[in-house]
């Protein structure tokens, strides 16, 4: 590895660490009584390693599982605890909570919490793009799980991007879990990658719990798509390590498949990795561990001095104000 | 003033639409095939047909016009709407909120609906109350070519997500449209088709021709019924629902959708809380039945209000209100 591939595999750790002491963080604000979460724990490498192989031209769809992907693209913890926890500064004014968080500064246009919404409008929004509305170049990633390559849409959105030859990226966090559902009862195995080809687009099916290689396969297809403007599919092969939402008991989760997933978490490897290139010593990691607490708990601080909403402004924002235009 | 069809008014208000503003591009199943100029005109990127798939078409306009462009889509039928429920009702009519107002959803989904073509329930069902029950859309279903052209151009023109109901029945009905460069209806407004002051009748769609009638009948009688054409059943017109209500304190809706938590009964509702003190009579509500469409021509035509109907109602106010007088002045 390179001196400045090091540098990039650093920050990618520092990112997956950030993501994960942030969703802790929250886990902790449920058990105080705060909204509970779906939280990505687990999945962090399949965020980081995309999203960092996109440009800030580019537009992110994503779903309820949000929280990797705002702040492996740069949202501020503060103001995503502050939307959690239903307060002003939060990037929806507290109106969408942790479910439904969109970034438009950012690029994170929108999200659904529908398992498939966000598959149902990802094609519009390459459209869009593809007919001239985004910044020159751009293209368009989408995030869903297993859960969502079980609903019709995924076929039809799949449908609509290859026969419109959209500038789309799939990507599949294939993290085992559907809700409370374990993939193998609802769909046959592999079923995903074979699912997406049929459609007729290139696929690639990568091991989600590996930074690097996601990275490295995310980068190929962004320039891919870049280059002739043609949808791809991204499998990401992942576990989700907390339950649905908090809290979750994972009573219901096999303790010998949670504890092989839990030996290869994706933060460890890609410490393990570091250390044993020498990019990375104990101390340093300890460094690392420590700033990035530290900005969690900044946050923290930022989100519970936020004002809540003012009730009066309830009624605010469900219509566009200026109606028919002339 | 040109005479034209409801179908042609509404090919019209598209055409101008698209030359208007090159953000505005149409989808559907058989959009492009049914209308060459228009890909003719505006090019295959803005003339789009699509696969028959609602959730998919209705989930890209709503992608897209959240990213800048302002999509017509076409649905064909009203009952196919379950299936793009999703992108309207929790996309297109929650995100702007959700999002504290930083998307817009400038978009149009169109469909057909009602009774006259015999095709029975499943492309016939009149779920105009359902979209209106929902948050962040619009709800259009006009009456007249006039109206089906202004009203599909403010719904393109709103920057909010529009449900446009075409009423099956007056596809083919003609009316007069003014010649004006740029004929537009705002949405929200009520029409007041004919002036009474004995009884109002408030009805939206086909049903408004029914109220005509039956008040054309009702002047022979000596009887002056007002007949409001509501156009837009979200926003809802409420003033000059009330307006005419105080004039009359009676109100009749008229509506071929069931009447279980439809149209009717909010018009009901708002005769009973904002005028209650005018009210004359009980309100009445003549609507389908609680049944899905028949196909057959004779049930088909069972489940409508008729002109019958209404005047029979009418009658019924005033009589209980002349008994009311004879018993006063027997007292």
């Amino acid at each position: 590895m390179s001196a400045a591939g090091m540098t990039d595999a650093l920050r990618r750790l520092e990112a997956m660490l950030l993501i994960r002491a942030y969703e802790e963080k929250l886990v902790e604000f449920q058990r105080g009584g705060a909204p509970g979460t779906c939280t990505s724990v687990g999945q962090e490498a399949c965020a980081v390693g995309v999203v960092g192989a996109l440009e800030s031209r580019d537009r992110i769809l994503t779903n309820h599982r949000s929280a990797a992907h705002l702040i492996a693209r740069g949202a501020d913890p503060g103001r995503l605890m502050a939307e959690v926890l239903g307060r002003v500064d939060g990037y929806c004014g507290g109106r969408s909570g942790s479910l439904h968080i969109s970034a438009k500064e950012l690029g994170v246009v929108l999200t659904s919490t529908i398992v498939g919404g966000e598959l149902s409008m990802a094609p519009g929004v390459a459209l869009a793009q593809k007919m001239g509305q985004g910044e020159p170049g751009g293209i368009v990633a989408v995030f869903f799980g297993d859960g969502a390559a079980c609903e019709g849409i995924f076929h039809e959105a799949l449908n609509l991007a290859v026969q419109w030859q959209l500038p789309l990226l799939f990507v599949c966090e294939n993290n085992d879990w559907q809700a409370f559902v374990h993939r193998r009862e609802t769909m046959p195995d592999n079923a995903i990658a074979d699912w997406a080809a049929g459609h007729g687009l290139p696929v690639a099916t990568v091991d989600g719990n590996d930074v690097e290689a996601v990275h490295a396969a995310a980068r190929d297809v962004v320039a891919a798509i870049r280059a002739d403007g043609q949808p791809r599919f991204l499998e990401l092969v992942t576990y989700r390590l907390r339950g649905h939402f908090e809290p979750d008991d994972q009573v219901y989760v096999d303790a010998d498949e949670l504890a092989r997933w839990q030996a290869r978490d994706p933060l460890q490897g890609q410490a393990d990795r570091l250390l044993a290139l020498g990019a990375l010593d104990a101390a340093n990691l300890m460094q690392l561990r420590d700033r990035v607490a530290a900005r969690i708990e900044a946050a923290a601080r930022f989100a519970q001095a936020s004002a809540w909403p003012d009730p009066r402004t309830l009624t605010h924002h469900v219509y566009a104000e200026q109606g028919a235009r002339s | 003033m040109t005479r034209m069809t409801t179908e042609q008014a509404i090919h019209q208000a598209l055409a101008e639409e698209m030359q208007r503003d090159e953000r505005v591009l149409l989808m559907g199943e058989g959009v492009a095939t049914k209308r060459p100029d228009l890909v003719q005109d505006f090019g295959a990127t803005r003339v789009r047909n699509t696969p028959l798939a609602e959730a998919i078409v209705a989930g890209t306009a709503v992608g897209a016009a959240a990213s800048g462009l302002r999509p017509v889509v076409d649905l064909l039928f009203a009952p196919f709407l379950a299936y793009a429920m999703d992108a309207l009702v929790n996309s297109a009519g929650k995100l702007r909120y959700l999002s504290g107002g930083q998307f817009e959803f400038p978009l149009v989904a169109m469909s057909m609906t009602g009774s006259g073509w015999c095709v029975g329930a499943q492309h016939n069902h009149n779920l105009e109350a359902m979209f209106a029950h929902a948050p962040g859309l619009k709800v259009v279903m006009p009456s007249t070519a006039a109206d089906f052209k202004g009203l599909l151009k403010a719904a393109i023109r709103d920057d909010n997500p529009v449900v446009f109901f075409t009423d099956l029945g007056l596809l083919h009905q003609e009316g007069e449209v003014p010649d004006v460069a740029d004929h537009v209806v705002p949405l929200g407004l009520a029409a007041v088709r004919r002036v009474g002051a004995d009884v109002t009748l408030v009805s939206y769609a086909k049903t408004v021709g029914v109220c005509l009638q039956a008040a054309e009948q009702l002047q022979a009688q000596g009887i002056a019924a007002e007949v409001i054409d509501l156009r837009t059943l979200k926003p809802l017109d409420e003033t000059t629902v009330l307006r005419s209500l105080r004039k009359t304190g009676r109100l009749v809706v008229v509506t071929e959708a069931s009447g279980l938590c439809g149209m009717a009964a909010e018009l009901a509702a708002l005769a009973a809380t904002r005028a209650f003190d005018v009210l004359r009579a009980p309100v009445v509500r003549l609507t389908g039945p609680d049944a899905p469409g028949a196909s057959s021509w004779v049930l088909e035509q069972a489940a409508l209000p008729t002109v019958e109907a209404v005047v029979e109602a009418v009658q019924g106010m005033l009589v209980e209100v002349a008994v009311g007088r004879e018993a006063l002045a027997a007292s």
